[in-house]
């Protein structure tokens, strides 16, 4: 017999209260982001390695400012592309 | 002291004396210009995410140090731009949180910035995990103290059916 858990819903019941992002950086306490690792930094650029803006990535404003020369001096290093097509 | 960190790239075709000796030459430099190195760290041969010079691989070299003056830095670059086997640099002050960061990863506290992050997330489930079964341990209590006893009840009608349905059931395979 289905019991009442059984039944699913028809509709993902998650889709209406999204988590609130919030600043990684701030919430574990990272200090120094280090432009030498690009694997990191491919969190916060996009496919075609842009960076991604505050609104997705949740950082807070002086955490942004840091990502974004980070990944500038990665990417004068070549360690991160100034352009491409499927990074991740 | 103020410390600053250069990182650069050098041509992947040198044959690996000639990229040590290069490497040699830049840290006598800043050693005669009058900086104390405070660490040398080759990265060794990497994949490049764009080709410059036509060359698809580098060797990276990272060197830290503190100057006595800004001097040490300009010549240093200078000597940098003109010289072929290099690729790219990069000069780039530390803040403290930098210096203490670089100081962290030599002595092994932290392998990537991402396991650090995955490190304290682990900490913190722990810490929710431990809180957790205290919290669901006197509840468990009481549920199975309630399950029991219907339990308890079932198993004095369970024989009785048992004994009833068995033979229906032989019955039924007979015919």
């Amino acid at each position: 017999m289905a019991s009442r858990d059984d039944i699913k819903f028809l509709s993902n019941p998650n889709i209406g209260n999204n988590r609130k992002k919030y600043c990684r950086f701030r919430k574990y306490g990272i200090k120094y982001i280090d432009y030498k690792d690009p694997d990191f930094l491919k969190q916060f650029v996009n496919e075609q390695g842009k960076i991604l803006p505050r609104r997705i990535t949740g950082n807070s404003l002086k955490f942004q400012r840091r990502i974004a020369t980070a990944v500038k001096r990665s990417r004068h290093l070549a360690m991160m592309p100034y352009v491409t097509d499927l990074l991740k | 002291m103020r410390q600053y960190e250069v990182t650069f790239i050098v041509d992947p075709v040198l044959s690996g004396d000639e990229v040590k000796s290069t490497v040699n030459t830049y840290k006598k430099l800043l050693e005669d210009a009058g900086c104390t190195i405070v660490n040398l760290d080759e990265m060794g041969l990497r994949q490049l995410a764009y080709p410059i010079n036509r060359r698809n691989t580098g060797v990276y070299f990272c060197i830290e140090f503190q100057p006595t003056s800004g001097e040490a830095i300009d010549s240093m670059e200078l000597s940098f731009r003109r010289d072929e086997r290099i690729m790219r640099f990069l000069t780039v002050k530390l803040d403290k949180y930098g210096i203490k960061y670089n100081d962290d990863k030599r002595n092994g506290r932290i392998g990537s910035s991402k396991k650090e992050e995955v490190k304290k997330e682990e900490v913190k489930s722990a810490k929710t995990e431990k809180a957790a079964p205290k919290k669901e341990a006197p509840k468990k209590e009481e549920t199975s103290k309630k399950e029991e006893a219907p339990v308890a009840v079932e198993e004095n009608n369970t024989p009785v059916e048992k004994a009833d349905v068995t033979p229906t059931d032989n019955e039924g395979d007979k015919a």
